[in-house]
């Protein structure tokens, strides 16, 4: 994984509340194997007609916001459905962070597996976000993990709350595999403590 | 201190305690350790692509168990017992699946095996599923394990990889809630209409980051299937989990299941299981208390399960909240639906009903399915398709001439499987059409594109089928209690 260095991205907002994992990617795009193409399928009840032309309305359709990597949603964003095709697709789209009040619990944690920035913020935070990219689509937002700091167009610093292992992983291009890997003995000593009691081999 | 001393502890923190690998150290968070991994063929793929770049084996085979659920079609056998699979992207899934399994020696209950069925209901079908344990699975509705005293709850696909390279997980100690349901449930109200009433009450982020207990006298009276329905859709409540503390209806249940402990084994697993309960004077960071009397059969209006009411209350008005934000959520939820506000949704005339999902595909709902529909034929302008949890059930059912209640009936009696829960397998709503449904999930377009779902009791959609309209069961001349 690519280490997540300080950057500078164009805003988009979609202030829209509780937006679910079923939106972010629709099921039917599930049946792949991969995790790569799926950038296409983002938000796509939401973004193409019946015939596969891009709805002119929706936000993301918007010339003027092709360039955004920082979305900018409604409370409670990614409920639902703990599909990892969720930030997979947002990635695949050019995403590197979403804004939001809160996380549902699972994408969260898919998200920092696949350098997609969750940031929290407070409301009012939220809000003049979301108005700045509805009045000019130019608007950019400095992100810094290291710092845990973002920068509005206004100066304003504003900090943002991130799991500190997640946030040495994301800052050092690591994932948290190889950590748990390193703890076998303390994994083997576990399992000598505690024998199983199931065993699923002896039921297929 | 209790009488030995220790901190009362609650369910949630006996299990989380005793599965600590390595307590929070130097910036990282708990290594919990998994007891149960269950594996479907939708969130695995990746996570296998994993272990391989990495030259990685699977840790623990036997605590790892894959079936085949989410793409797999629900249509009926051919004449050489095989059940087609014609979508040629799900056809690769269910192969990639298995050479998965074969290449790293998990067991596999795929399509066509008698054991086959919804992750979520096959484990505790086996005796897998049991108090105290810890089980994962790259599911959101892993949850329902919950109903056994287990800690269960859904992963995404890294995460898979975690636990099937090294049986572990890195995880923040979530915080505790309780939710006490007191006094008796009505006729007609079930362990569905208890839950879409929790998730009316907290919201669907209100239970983020915490574990909820679901305890009190309605919860306790609850069988083993309606307790598993309940803690199915915690998650929708956005909470981590859900979780029951055992007692003799969770002993019993597990008793002589194939997986369940033998002998001296079982005497000893089940003097386990009975300190698993939270001590006296353990205490959760929030609670909340509903009144089962006061229940009444539940029905979904809006666009996720938090947008549930009473069936006999009427669709709210969006100009009547305060907030901005819940405002434009309500109408466009309605907009979706097509529904007005005031607007009551009894007599709403609707195209399918769909009885099946890990909420609710027990033998137990297909029994309160049944009971409405025996002697009752299917409204002409209905779609009503029965899809059991799993193998097992599916044998039940027709043991006990269920299948015969329901194709008598009208209705589709199918294959096990999630079918029109995700509609990722061919079952789903066409664009427009209108659904009352046992599964968990009424977001926009999550039971086809454009499809429109009245999440409900399986009782509640029965007796819709019958009238081909939204219908109060209790309004039937059917015995209830």
């Amino acid at each position: 994984m690519e280490p997540v260095i300080p950057f500078t991205g164009q805003i988009v907002a979609m202030p829209i509340n509780d937006i679910d994992t079923d939106q972010i990617i629709p099921a039917r795009f599930l049946k792949t194997t991969d995790s790569a193409g799926l950038g296409k399928n983002l938000f796509a009840d939401w973004r193409y007609e019946a015939d596969g032309t891009p709805k002119a309305d929706f936000v993301l359709n918007q010339p003027q916001h092709a360039k955004a990597t920082v979305l900018v949603a409604g409370d409670n964003f990614g409920c639902g459905s703990s599909r990892e095709h969720a930030p997979w697709a947002l990635k695949g789209s050019g995403f590197r962070a979403v804004v939001s009040t809160s996380f549902a619990d699972i994408f969260r944690n898919n998200a920092l597996q696949n350098g997609l920035l969750p940031l929290q913020v407070d409301e009012e935070t939220q809000q003049q976000l979301i108005s700045l990219a509805q009045e000019d689509a130019s608007t950019t937002l400095r992100v810094d993990l290291e710092q845990q700091t973002l920068t509005l167009p206004d100066g304003r610093e504003v900090t943002f709350p991130i799991d500190g292992f997640a946030r040495h992983c994301l800052l050092n291009g690591i994932d948290q595999l190889g950590y748990l890997q390193s703890l076998e003995d303390e994994i083997l000593a576990w399992e000598e403590s505690h024998p199983a009691r199931v065993n699923t081999l002896a039921t297929a | 201190m209790s009488a030995n001393g220790r901190r009362p502890r609650t369910l949630f923190e006996k299990v989380w305690d005793k599965h600590v690998v390595r307590a929070p150290s130097n910036g990282a968070p708990t290594v919990l350790y998994i007891d149960l991994h269950l594996v479907h063929e939708v969130t695995s793929p990746q996570a296998f692509t994993t272990l391989r770049e990495r030259g990685l084996k699977v840790r623990r085979p036997e605590r790892t168990l894959a079936t085949m659920d989410h793409s797999t079609p629900t249509t009926p056998r051919n004449e050489l017992g095989i059940i087609p699979v014609p979508d040629a992207m799900a056809a690769a899934q269910l192969d990639v699946m298995r050479r998965n399994c074969e290449d790293f020696g998990i067991p596999l209950y795929e399509l066509g095996n008698d054991k086959q069925g919804i992750v979520h209901v096959i484990g505790p079908e086996q005796g897998l599923t049991q108090p105290g344990m810890t089980i994962v699975c790259g599911d959101s509705h892993t949850s329902t394990h919950g109903a056994f005293g287990a800690l269960a709850f859904g992963i995404g696909t890294s995460e898979v990889g975690h636990v099937l390279a090294t049986q572990t997980l890195l995880q923040d100690r979530p915080g505790s809630m309780a939710v006490r349901v007191e006094g008796r449930l009505q006729p007609g109200v079930t362990a569905k209409d208890i839950i879409l009433a929790v998730i009316a009450e907290i919201g669907i982020g209100g239970g983020t980051g915490h574990v909820i207990e679901y305890t009190g006298e309605a919860i306790r009276s609850l069988g083993m299937e309606g307790r598993m329905t309940v803690c199915n859709m915690s998650i929708e409540g956005g909470a981590r989990a859900g979780m029951v503390a055992p007692d003799d209806t969770t002993i019993d249940y597990i008793s002589g299941r194939p997986c369940a402990p033998q002998g001296e084994e079982w005497d000893q697993a089940v003097a386990n299981w009975r300190q698993l309960p939270g001590d006296e004077g353990a205490t959760w960071d929030r609670e909340v208390v509903l009144d089962a009397a006061e229940l009444t059969p539940m029905i979904t209006y809006g666009t996720n399960p938090g947008m549930g009411m009473r069936i006999t209350e009427r669709v709210p008005d969006p100009d009547s909240l305060g907030d901005p934000a819940a405002k434009l959520a309500l109408d466009k939820a309605l907009t979706y639906m097509g529904l007005q506000p005031g607007q009551s949704l009894l007599g709403k005339a609707v195209d399918v009903v769909f009885v099946g999902s890990c909420t609710n595909s027990r033998i137990s709902d297909l029994r309160e399915a049944a009971r409405i529909v025996r002697g009752r034929k299917v409204a002409d302008s209905v779609r009503m398709m029965v899809v059991p949890g799993s193998q097992p059930v599916k044998r039940q059912a027709e043991a006990e001439g269920l299948d015969e209640v329901f194709r008598a009936a009208g209705a589709e009696w199918r294959e096990a499987g999630c079918s029109m829960c995700i509609a990722m397998n061919g079952d789903q709503l066409q664009p427009g059409q209108y659904a009352v449904s046992t599964s968990n999930r009424n977001f926009e377009g999550r039971q086809g594109k454009g499809g429109r779902s009245f999440l409900a009791s399986p009782l509640t959609a029965a007796a819709s089928a019958i009238h081909g309209a939204i219908t109060d069961v209790r309004t039937l001349q059917t015995e209830l209690a």
